[in-house]
């Protein structure tokens, strides 16, 4: 297949499009925009539905409502409009539904900027919404990376009833770069559970709900809920290491923060330090393992965290080398952009200092 | 034996926890047998609410999702979008459901025309929570967040969803009951027909106010809380239909 | 090769445009190619600029800091962007509309008159495309009949006539600087 020149936007839309989806609920918000107008005008002309809800909150409920039934659907929005689907997110995962959420992450908090951030780290990987729950979530790092992950999220989200998120930045979504979607094989498996109207005899009565009134019955479901989060944990978790062996400096970043740390790898390169990358793919599950063996590995003199946070993932770095390692951040708090530049002269201040 | 009287299949056989005196019962009973008596049991899907209702996915026996409070009709949504023309999609929403946290999404369902039906139980109050104020509950009514009665220059008039949702272009049907007689509960069970009616003949959005009972909350009697439904509740919220096209 | 470029000017003056028509030629060359907006509500009537990276390795960081070329369409694009340029880097400027010259000796600037040049071929909208033809006559970082190639694929074979004046504005850049 040939490539297309495409913007990240319309190429996620275009990519769940291939992955069966056919239900999209959303409501604008900067920079995501170009999602649901991309839906908007493809939708009706595949037999699929886009409608554009009230709120953020009702477009989740929504999603609900439209999973419940047992149909392949998403919502996107950017970090003010993710708050407010947090409480319909907890409640999906509760209910065991699958769907995916992209949330092209902005500066915060509050209104914040529009620009580019990666400031809701915290918010996806340790709850977000109330309760007991997770959320696997993809970190593209690529307009290509972020159709493959399109597509895997709503295939793991059927396999596991679960809520999946794409986490990006603003620069994924406006980017534009080559491309090529496939059509995905759309394995997904047949939902006897969903709401679609009782026969009897075929099935049982499908009742969709997060209710669970005696403490007994809450504790089976949250510990169904944390079988499932082990199995994920051990099955779906996804890492990059680029360049570590034999690196005497490693880097930890994610999503667009983690594509500038490679331009900062090749400046070294020239000056002759040999720097790393570990690139968690999930954020959820967080590939503590990959993260810990790379830069706890012997010949590794430091390491260092980047992110468009004040510092979010580095706890979860921290966590993962559990003291053997000291862990040096660089980052940005609110929208403003690791270099290349900035990065690699951290590392030399460090190597020098 | 000759069979005199049977339940209908539309509900389960599960006891029902409302109170002794409450209209839930009575309401509940009144949907499921309309969607019986219509053989719509197999396309139906119904959504519970937040409130004294929250179980109402034990009773119903039909395909039934619950909600987060106030979201009902955005999830009745999602659902009618994907199940179609032909599926019968409803909501059982109570008063601090509906007419307060979710006023937004009661009145873009409307807005959008959405072909669901909605069942609206105003008792003038919060059942589930304890006997709080609702936005339906009367002025000078007592409640334990109006220890005094609820006070006009503090909190405002009770809201008429009834009359607000008649204005909306997308509402097709949209009528105020009662269940404090045997000829109200009559006319309910019409009017729920005719709300399901609408949906089913694509004509758009359908609501039913049910005025009910909390005998409970407003710490009466069953028979008294009949009697004040009638003194109290009838003047300010006149029966009738609003909106039917 | 790793071309880091920068191409900024007014909301109008089409520098989205050429980034995305050079972007769309190294594609069809078989290059690595990223193409990043500066995006909100500066763009709104203010001032527009893109990123734009060709190179024959996957790219890392789509956001150009420091830049092999900037071109600057306009005088408010020069000023925020002259000290972009990479030491020995290339530094564009419209000279229609930019009232002074570089002011760094360590790059190379070039002047081109693109709104007298589109004004002479008989359609002004087409400097964007006269300074596209300068940027490539210096760089030769992809073929000018690809670009041709993305702007038709941009405006669709109903807009084919337009084709023709857009070849001789690229060409006339090319000569401007030649």
């Amino acid at each position: 297949m040939a490539k297309n020149l495409m913007k990240g936007c319309e190429a996620i839309a275009e990519a769940a499009i291939q992955a069966g989806c056919r239900y999209f609920f959303g409501y604008p918000i900067t920079p995501q925009n170009d999602i649901p107008e991309y839906m908007s005008a493809r939708m009706p002309k595949i037999g699929g539905c886009f409608l554009q809800a009230e709120s953020e909150v009702a477009a989740i409920n929504m999603v609900y409502g439209a999973a419940g039934a047992g149909a392949r659907v998403m919502t996107s929005s950017s970090s003010p409009g993710i708050s407010l689907k947090m409480e319909g997110i907890s409640y999906i995962a509760g209910a065991e539904l699958p769907c995916v959420i992209v949330n092209m992450m902005r500066g915060g908090p509050g209104l914040g900027s529009i620009q580019a951030s990666q400031g809701d780290y915290f918010q996806t990987t340790k709850g977000g919404g109330h309760g007991d729950y997770h959320m696997i979530a993809y970190a593209p790092a690529s307009v290509q990376e972020a159709i493959d992950l399109m597509q895997t999220a709503f295939d793991v989200a059927d396999k596991y009833r679960t809520p999946v998120m794409v986490l990006a930045d603003g620069i994924i979504g406006q980017m534009m770069e080559p491309v090529e979607i496939k059509e995905n094989t759309g394995n997904a498996p047949k939902k006897d559970w969903a709401t679609t109207g009782w026969k009897k005899g075929e099935r049982a009565r499908a009742v969709v709900n997060s209710l669970y009134i005696e403490v007994e019955d809450l504790e089976e479901m949250t510990e169904r809920l944390q079988a499932r989060y082990r199995q994920i944990e051990k099955d779906e978790t996804l890492v990059e290491c680029y360049n570590t062996d034999g690196a005497e400096f490693i880097l930890c970043a994610y999503g667009t923060v983690a594509r500038i740390c490679k331009t900062a790898i090749a400046q070294l390169q020239k000056q002759g330090v040999k720097a790393g990358l570990v690139r968690p793919i999930t954020v959820w599950p967080f590939p503590a393992k990959a993260v810990h063996d790379a830069m706890c590995a012997p010949g590794v003199k430091m390491a260092l965290c980047v992110e468009i946070s004040a510092g979010q993932m580095i706890e979860d770095v921290r966590l993962a080398v559990n003291g053997e390692r000291e862990i040096a951040f660089l980052g940005h708090a609110g929208s403003r952009v690791p270099t290349a530049e900035e990065i690699a002269e951290k590392v030399l201040a460090m190597r020098g200092a | 034996m000759a069979v005199v009287f049977k339940k209908t299949e539309a509900l389960t056989d599960t006891v029902m926890h409302y109170c002794p005196g409450c209209g839930h019962g009575i309401v509940h009973r009144l949907v499921a047998e309309v969607i019986e008596e219509m053989g719509l049991q197999e396309k139906t899907v119904g959504v519970a609410p937040v409130g004294c209702a929250v179980f109402a996915y034990r009773y119903f026996n039909v395909d039934i999702q619950e909600a987060a409070h106030g979201r009902a009709p955005a999830v009745a949504t999602g659902a009618k979008r994907v199940l179609g023309p032909d599926s019968l999609v409803f909501t059982y929403q109570g008063d601090g459901d509906l007419a307060s946290i979710g006023t937004a999404e009661i009145v873009q369902a409307a807005h959008r025309g959405e072909k669901i039906s909605v069942i609206f139980i105003n008792n003038a109050i919060y059942g589930m929570t304890g006997g709080q104020m609702a936005p339906t509950t009367l002025l000078g009514q007592k409640t334990t967040t109006s220890p005094y009665g609820r006070d006009k220059e503090l909190c405002g008039s009770p809201i008429r969803m009834s009359e607000l949702l008649a204005t909306i272009e997308g509402s097709a049907y949209i009528e105020r009951t009662a269940v404090n007689s045997t000829a109200n509960i009559i006319k309910t069970k019409k009017a729920i027909q005719k709300a399901f009616g609408a949906q089913v003949n694509r004509k758009g959005f359908s609501l039913v106010e049910v005025l009910s009972t909390c005998p409970t909350n407003w710490g009466k009697s069953p028979v008294e809380s009949m009697d004040w439904l009638e003194e109290a509740m009838l003047p300010y919220y006149p029966l009738g239909v609003y909106k039917e096209v | 090769m790793l071309e880091q470029n920068l191409f900024a000017g007014f909301g109008g003056q089409g520098v989205l445009l050429m980034g995305q028509l050079l972007a769309y030629a190294g594609m069809l060359e078989g290059k690595y190619v990223s193409w990043l907006p500066a995006y909100g509500p500066e763009m709104r009537g203010g001032t527009a600029n893109c990123s734009v990276n060709i190179s024959d390795e996957p790219i890392g960081s789509p956001v150009v800091s420091k830049a092999t070329a900037v071109v600057a369409m306009n005088r408010p694009s020069l000023d925020k962007f002259e000290s972009a340029v990479q030491p020995g880097g290339m530094l564009f400027i419209n000279s229609s509309i930019i009232d002074r010259k570089a002011q760094r000796e360590d790059i190379r600037a070039y002047y081109v008159p693109c709104n007298e040049i589109a004004e002479e071929l008989g359609n002004g909208k087409v400097a964007n495309m006269v300074m596209l033809g300068a940027y490539l006559e210096k760089t030769r970082c992809v073929d000018m009949e690809g670009v041709l190639d993305a702007l038709l694929h941009k405006l669709g074979e109903k807009k084919a006539n337009l084709i023709p004046v857009n070849r001789e504005a690229l060409k006339r850049g090319a000569g401007a600087v030649g």
